[in-house]
């Protein structure tokens, strides 16, 4: 049984409203009880002064849903009747009212408003934002309204005013309707009417917000029967077809069909699809939105003079020897239709062409057309067909819209949108998309029915690039300039400052590598706290301690590699490079750096690297494993001279080289005036420290440095495995990424892939920290960096939030390339102890939300400026001051 | 030969014998003699520069970016501007040429050897000598190598010098005191006025007859335009009339040579604007904001927007135009905002015409595609105005190297052939025809320094959004 009294209707307005039940004759019915108030709808309360509409507007509604030109005037005059503040006043008034509509809310404007001048910009506004208006009009005899104003202090209104007032409102009575009014024009004539009155609020028809599927949307049907039979059987629906040709569906439990329009034309069977459409709709079994063939349809079997064409002629036929019962009963269908739907919470949207963010869930002539027809820019192409705007291109809104209208060959997400109809009626597919899962099922047409006009392209081919974000393939300024707010799973709200934009910006622009490719950046690490332990400033139970204290038992620890940070994300064939992430230059993917630059200049370098990456994957078979044609590391690429080679001749060998004979010279002058009986043995033995502390920041930066004439003097320690197609790895732990990619390098015959050491530790047992400890002396010894300790898991919510993701514990010896040669000189050292790590370790967490956000959003298919925010977002962070030795 | 040389403690106002030490605002110096006999006497002068504390001390002291901002920093070791605060502290007296016990030794011309232990010296051996063979000093330079462990890293700008005259102490002191720092081409204090005093009054009886005069005080400035011409014409004002006017035209003309191709570059490309009508027009890149004055003198530009990526260039692009200066009127008339040519921006849609000026080279050829669209398709003005250099014509540049880029951003540059059949295809991707032009003398068979295209819309410009 139907719920609701749609499909009833028999005079359904093309405004998607219902509107006669709420029409009131008041004049003949004096006494009117109920009073529907669309919600949301623009209210223009009407009538002199003291004819009680504050009263009223308080007692029903909300107080920030009533605006008071008395108030405003208050506002910008501090005189509620001050009448030369009346201008400005109404300024604010209406600006204040168009923010309310652009966020959807109901609002009720508390003014006399008996003049048509008076009403025109509220109406104005109204049709600006696709809102339903309502009228009530307070038509009361003027006595009571001058006695009521006479016995307020505040007011001195001269009772000619009220007169006028009333005149003016009488005349304007028989007009409101076509004034803009329409359906909702309320008139009480006496304040027991006023009194009596109970307001009920009644959502749009558009809007099902609180139907929450699961749904199966389904594309344009165009008569094409046996294909949705097919395809309803393949999503699970039960079908009996009856000897009488009656046919009942049954959905799977809890499912329900929503067809997105045009039902008829060009097909074969367009009689039992409205059969069986109907039906499902009036069981409750379906939601129906219109498309423009049903319309012109209806037209055509209301007598209307159409033209027969686009294969209006053959359903026409079709319908011939149908009972004119039926007949009635089809229009009485399509004319029953809602232009679009709002459902799931406003999480989904489902129009016949699609629909803005700015019309999703209002009211107007202007909606429906924009969900029957789309946006066109009123040209035709050379096939006589209209151009069309791409709404989708531009589409930011957070609903999921589905929609059809347009064939294309394969539906495509384009900024959380997809067009589904894939033209069966052209010798394509019916395709439905399953809701919330995403999933998308097609049943391929039995036959051309109808040859189309121009041949089924994808919307990509037409845009030179190909992928899954080819439409969305040009960032917009306005996804990444000023201050910017993005809402993370881990992390809640992640805000970025304008001036860290603006730093990104430049960066993003002049330096990173495509966009497309930057689908994660890694978030900064922060040191352990310093320790007190004698002649160094980190040691791994720093870092055991913080993550006891967060309520980690377990950690790894893992050898940190001296070398350059790098993304790389390889896929199995330039094919997928095209299709998965829309860059046709036929590589197998890219490395670049932590700022999102190329890591290599030598393309040749890159594409070999690339190369032996896949040949390990194809020989380990991850492909298989993980079902993917593509996959995201997070690794270390060494030597550290290979990116930091101008570093190491700008900085590091001229400290070194100078620091050498300087000292050097030094010493042999001092040792010639000692000689001489001159007492500088203090100053000279500071300076032999000075000079063997030289000696280790030399043998400590070259430790790092080795030649390198092609890629077999490389190494790539692969320490995360982030993403493959359709996954994130952020739900394992580091021992799962480690024996992944230990398994990984093993299969690696080139010697590239270097598998990265590690140990697992309690940190709430002494024997495993000492022997853990133990571990990192030998390592750093050994004139290693040192590790970085991480909880076991890779995302740990602690008591107080997010817990740091990875902890470094840098060796002795390597701090000197960070705090100069002579750090570990006593009086240098205890100075260096006081350092701030909280600034560091708030960008960490932030910018880990970040990084994860971004492959999240990727694998889940949204769109590149999603994606692309959030790696913005963690390049902007990077621009924070923040103490760089950290 | 003099004799005796320990007469060096009395010109110094140090005594051979002991050690003496001295606390500095960056650390500690230590004077002593290795060697002090009537033959030869040595005083080092040893310098402490704190790093940790020079860090470590509220910011605002030091001038930024100064590689000081490193705890990795050479700082501690070489001779700089460090070495001359140091000789001015410890050695005052000697170095203004004061001796009150023995006045006399004051202007006396002594043998002198001065020995750096390490000298940065930006511009080489070349450089130092040319600094300071005119002065009359026998020079002696070591080069180091970077590494030695690694070659092919190459020499360090580091040299061990030493340096011989027959001259008084205040003589050797004042030229170290000035050169130090010139060499090294960095200063640890901030520059300013003052600094041209203490200039005039260290280089006073030598730099006027300096021939790397004009060098000496730019590096002693920090190259601060304002400062070091005004140093320059006090020293000429000195130096007579002479020599001032060919120095100043032998600068002109290497002004001239150097700024004269941007500006027929300027020229052409607001006549360009100028013909076609424009009234709102775009600088997109417009930078420093080289093009937005002449664009503002015209008064048929009613709107002109300058854009660039770089904020700091679009700060400098204000103050040029002296923004909070100008006119209402003026002021109205222009509007600098940051964007990028990567992304598509809808404010920049609806202008007659954009210049986009030496601004392709800087982005990565694959990123073309992206740009083409942003201002082709999205932005679609009118007229597009668009210029890169011809590499054809580097081989005219004596300064640059076969195989380099005329600048560092560059990310490429084009020949004739490759610039007009990128133009051309985009012309007939997004309906535009396109007239090219060349920018400056053209050579033959090599080309004009600079190509011009011009873009015009093909449907004339209605219908803009």
């Amino acid at each position: 049984m139907s719920k609701g009294n749609r499909s009833n209707s028999q005079n359904q307005s093309r405004l998607n409203q219902k509107p006669a039940r709420n029409r009131v004759e008041s004049r003949a019915n004096p006494i009117i009880k109920k009073m529907k108030i669309p919600e949301p709808s623009l209210v223009l309360l009407i009538g002199a002064s003291g004819s009680g509409k504050s009263t009223f507007a308080r007692k029903h509604f909300k107080p920030t849903e009533i605006l008071s030109s008395d108030f405003c005037r208050g506002l910008v005059s501090d005189d509620e009747t001050d009448q030369t503040a009346t201008g400005d006043a109404f300024e604010v008034l209406r600006f204040i009212a168009a923010k309310r509509l652009a966020a959807g809310k109901l609002t009720v404007i508390d003014a006399t408003n008996v003049q048509v001048e008076a009403r025109k910009p509220l109406l104005a506004l109204a049709r600006e934002y696709h809102y339903l208006t309502v009228a009530v009009v307070f038509d009361m005899p003027i006595k009571l309204c001058q006695e009521r104003n006479e016995a307020r202090p505040d007011r001195n209104l001269k009772p000619h005013v009220v007169l006028q007032q009333s005149r003016q409102l009488r005349r304007s009575l028989r007009n409101l309707k076509r004034e803009g009014f329409r359906h909702f024009v309320y008139v009480m004539p006496t304040p027991e009417t006023v009194e009596a009155i109970c307001v009920e609020r009644q959502p749009l028809w558009v809007n099902r917000t609180s139907e929450q599927g699961p749904f199966d949307i389904i594309g344009d049907i165009h008569g094409c029967f046996d294909e949705l039979v097919e395809l309803l059987k393949e999503l699970g629906y039960n079908i009996s077809t009856y000897p009488d040709g009656d046919t009942i569906v049954e959905p799977p439990q809890g499912r329900k069909a929503v067809f997105v329009g045009d039902f008829v034309d060009r097909g074969p069977k367009v009689t039992e699809v409205l059969r069986l459409v109907m039906k499902m709709q009036k069981s409750d079994r379906a939601l129906c939105i219109p498309g423009n063939h049903d319309v012109k349809l209806i037209q055509a079997l209301r007598g209307r003079n159409v033209n027969l064409t686009h294969g209006l002629a053959e359903s026409l036929s079709q319908l011939e020897k149908e009972s004119t019962e039926f007949k009635t009963q089809i229009v009485e269908f399509i004319d029953s239709l809602v232009s679009h739907y709002v459902l799931d919470n406003g999480k989904l949207v489902v129009a016949h062409a699609g629909m803005k963010e700015e019309l999703q869930g209002r009211a107007s002539g202007r909606v429906r057309e924009f969900a029957l027809y789309g946006e066109t820019t009123g040209e035709t192409d050379e096939f006589g067909l209209p151009i069309r705007l791409n709404w989708a291109d531009e589409y930011r809104g957070s609903a999921m819209v589905v929609y059809g209208h347009t064939p294309v060959a394969e539906p495509q997400w384009i900024n959380r949108t997809i067009n589904i109809d894939t033209g069966c009626v052209f010798g394509g597919q019916l395709t439905a998309l399953r809701y919330p899962e995403k999933e998308l099922v097609s049943i391929p047409a039995h036959r051309t029915y109808y040859e189309p006009i121009k041949p089924l392209v994808d919307e990509v081919d037409k845009s030179s690039s190909v992928g899954t974000q080819q439409s969305d393939d040009i960032l917009n300024i306005d996804d990444v300039l000023g201050r910017r707010i993005i809402s993370t799973r881990l992390h809640h709200n992640v805000t970025i400052r304008e001036e860290n934009t603006i730093t990104a910006l430049e960066v993003m622009s002049r330096f990173a590598v495509n966009p497309k490719w930057l689908i994660y950046l890694p978030p900064t690490m922060s040191p352990t706290e310093t320790t007190s332990n004698p002649g160094l400033l980190e040691h791994p139970a720093e870092g055991f301690t913080y993550y006891r204290k967060q309520g980690v038992s377990k950690v790894i620890w893992e050898e940190k590699h001296m070398g350059s940070r790098a993304v790389v994300v390889v896929c199995r064939d330039p094919e997928t490079t095209k299709r998965r992430f829309g860059v046709s230059d036929d590589t197998l993917g890219i490395c670049y750096t932590r700022t999102g630059r190329r890591f290599f200049s030598d393309a040749a370098i890159e594409a070999e690297l690339l190369g032996q990456v896949k040949s390990a994957i194809d020989k380990v078979g991850y492909w298989e494993t993980f079902n993917t044609d593509w996959i995201c590391f997070d690794c270390e690429v060494m030597p550290w001279s290979v990116k930091a080679q101008e570093l190491l001749q700008q900085q590091y060998a001229p400290v070194g080289a100078s620091a050498r004979v300087a000292l050097e010279e030094t010493i042999a002058s001092l040792k010639t005036a000692s000689e001489r009986g001159i007492d500088v043995n203090c100053i000279l033995d500071n300076y032999r420290q000075r000079a063997s502390a030289v000696t280790a920041y030399i043998k400590a930066y070259q430790e790092y440095c080795w030649p390198v004439q092609s890629i077999a003097d490389m190494k790539l320690a692969p320490f995360h495995l982030l993403a493959t197609e359709g996954a994130v790895y952020f739900d394992r732990d580091h021992l799962w990424h480690m024996q992944i990619l230990t398994k990984l390098c093993q299969s690696s015959k080139d010697n590239l892939l270097f598998a990265t050491h590690y140990g697992i530790v309690d940190v709430t047992d002494n024997a495993s920290q000492t022997e853990a400890i133990r571990q990192w002396e030998q390592l750093t010894e050994r004139g290693g960096e040192g590790t970085v300790i991480k909880p076991l898991d890779f995302v740990v919510q602690g008591k107080r939030g997010l817990v740091q993701p990875a902890i470094k514990c840098r060796s002795r010896e390597y701090l000197r390339i960070i705090y100069g040669p002579e750090y570990t000189l006593p009086q240098n050292l205890e100075r260096l102890r006081s350092r701030g790590l909280s600034h560091k370790r708030t960008l960490a967490l932030r910018e880990f939300a970040l990084g994860v956000e971004a492959l999240e959003r990727f694998v889940h298919r949204e769109p590149l400026s999603r994606v692309h925010e959030c790696v913005f977002g963690v390049l902007a962070l990077e621009s924070e001051a923040v103490d760089p030795r950290l | 030969m003099y004799s005796p040389a320990t007469d060096l403690g009395y010109l110094l106002h140090k005594h051979p014998s002991r050690i003496q030490s001295f606390d500095l605002s960056f650390g500690q110096a230590h004077v002593f003699y290795p060697e002090a006999s009537t033959e030869k006497c040595t005083a080092a002068l040893l310098l402490d520069v704190d790093s940790v504390g020079l860090i470590r001390r509220p910011r605002g002291q030091f001038t930024e970016n100064f590689a000081l901002a490193q705890y990795v920093s050479d700082r501690p070791y070489v001779a700089s501007s460090f070495l001359s605060v140091a000789v001015a502290r410890v050695f005052g007296s000697a170095l203004s040429g004061k001796c009150k016990e023995r006045p006399e030794l004051v202007k006396t011309e002594i043998p002198l050897s001065a020995r750096l232990s390490i000298l940065p010296c930006r511009g080489g051996d070349k450089l130092l000598r040319r600094l300071f063979e005119p002065l009359g000093y026998t020079i002696e330079a070591e080069q180091h190598a970077l590494n030695t462990h690694f070659p092919d890293w190459g020499e360090s700008r580091y040299f061990t010098v030493t340096l011989q005259n027959t001259c008084s102490l205040s003589e050797l002191l004042t030229h170290l005191y000035v050169l130090i720092p010139v060499l090294d081409d960095e200063k640890h204090y901030w520059v300013g006025d003052a600094e041209i005093e203490k200039l005039a009054k260290h280089g006073n009886d030598w730099l006027a007859a300096h021939p790397e005069q004009e060098s000496i005080v730019r590096r002693y400035l920090k190259h601060q335009h304002r400062l070091t011409s005004q140093a320059l014409t006090q020293l000429r004002e000195k130096d007579g009339q002479e020599t001032h006017k060919t120095t100043q035209a032998q600068a002109e003309a290497q002004i001239e040579e150097r700024i004269g191709l941007n500006e027929i570059r300027l020229v052409a490309v607001t006549e360009i604007l100028k013909q076609c009508g424009a009234k709102r027009v775009l600088d997109l890149g417009c930078g420093e904001g080289k093009l937005l004055p002449k664009l503002l003198a015209e008064r048929q530009f009613e709107e002109i927007v300058g854009m660039d990526v770089s904020h700091r260039a679009l700060k400098i692009a204000q103050k040029r135009l002296h923004h909070d200066r100008l006119p209402e009127k003026q002021k109205e008339r222009i509007r600098l905002f940051q964007g990028s040519l990567g992304y598509r921006d809808k404010r920049l849609s609806g202008y007659d015409a954009a210049a986009v000026v030496e601004v392709i080279e800087h982005l990565d050829l694959p990123q073309l595609a992206v740009f083409e669209r942003v201002l082709f398709e999205f932005a679609c003005p009118r007229k597009v105005v668009l210029t890169t250099p011809n590499i054809e014509y580097n081989v005219k540049f004596e300064n640059l190297q076969a195989g380099y880029f005329r600048h560092k951003d560059h990310r490429f540059e084009w020949t004739r052939d490759e610039f007009q059949s990128w133009a051309v295809g985009i012309s007939k991707r997004f309906g535009y025809t396109v007239v090219f032009h060349p920018i400056g003398p053209a050579v033959e068979d090599i080309g004009p320094p600079t190509q011009m295209a011009v873009f015009t819309r093909e449907d004339g410009g209605e219908g803009t959004i």
